[in-house]
């Protein structure tokens, strides 16, 4: 979208994302909003893997919870034909899908989703306040990623190392998941 | 919490990323336009609703999103198994003796 304004030269309204400048730190954990990156919902049946892989230049996986990441890029497996597709590095996957013929269909949802990273020897412990899942190492390791929820709402959790996540929920449910992150980030253990 | 084993995700998950979506195996008549109000009626509300074993759709809503069938005891609301959508009707159910 920055890419199209230059093109332009339109000037786009200012935008400001939903948890700009939230941070909290606890004994333990902290929690940082990351920064806007360009994110697609994919969805493809088995036949056009291979291609849209190829366009993406990741393999997308095809085992539940499991992720791919290459080049500040990221490939969250959702469903059997369903990933969310995230580029940190200033890419943009939804052209990238737009060149492969084969049957898909790629949603931009890039301002949709707010994106939390929850850091630090308590992470796990904060996470589990809200969400049922089992987030033990030996349950939910380092790279796995599932839609689930936390609290009362729906999220996507990513591992991203032993000690660190990264918490996807839509925008407008931000501020309630980063609420309930301070205060169970105040109560988390190491 | 219950847990429950998604066949698509092929793991067990807690119940609350799961809704119950009915009846399972309810074969929609091929030409819905031609039935009789009765016939409509049963199809369209008449349920089994059981004491014991049931056979259900479920959809895991918060996780894949996608529905399967599963078989439960309506008395103890343990879950027997489960199946991925389209499956047919297990014959034989796992520590089940009727
Ligand atoms: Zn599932």
């Amino acid at each position: 979208m920055a890419k199209a304004a230059q093109k332009t030269g339109i000037v786009q309204a200012e935008r400001h994302p939903a948890l700009a400048g939230r941070n909290a730190s606890a004994a333990h954990v902290a929690l940082t909003a990351l920064d806007p990156a360009e994110r697609i919902s994919l969805r493809a049946p088995e036949a056009s893997l291979a291609a849209l892989s190829k366009a993406l230049g990741l393999t997308l996986p095809k085992k539940p919870k499991t992720s791919a990441s290459k080049g500040g890029r990221l490939a969250l497996w959702l469903g059997p034909d369903e990933w969310l597709v995230i580029d940190e590095a200033g890419g943009d996957p939804l052209a990238d899908c737009a060149k492969v013929k084969q049957l898909h269909s790629a949603v931009g949802i890039s301002h949709r989703n707010v994106a939390i990273g929850v850091t630090g020897p308590g992470a796990e412990a904060t996470l589990s306040a809200g969400c049922p899942q089992d987030l033990s190492l030996a349950g939910f390791p380092v790279g796995a990623c599932s839609r689930t929820i936390f609290g009362k709402v729906e999220i996507v959790l990513h591992r991203t190392a032993e000690d660190a996540f990264r918490v996807e929920c839509w925008r407008s449910f931000s501020d309630y998941v980063f609420t309930f992150l301070s205060e169970a980030a105040r109560d988390a253990a190491a | 919490m219950l847990l429950i084993r998604c066949p698509y995700c092929e793991e067990e998950r807690p119940e609350l990323e799961f809704r119950n979506a009915g009846e399972a195996h309810i074969a929609r008549p091929t030409d819905i336009a031609a039935i009789s109000d009765d016939d409509f009626e049963k199809f369209f509300f008449i349920r089994q609703n059981p004491k014991g074993i049931i056979y259900e759709r479920w959809r895991h809503v918060h996780g894949c999103a996608r529905f399967f069938n599963a078989v439960r005891d309506t008395v103890s609301d343990k879950f027997v198994m489960t199946y991925k959508a389209g499956e047919p009707k297990p014959s034989k159910l796992p520590g089940v003796s009727k």
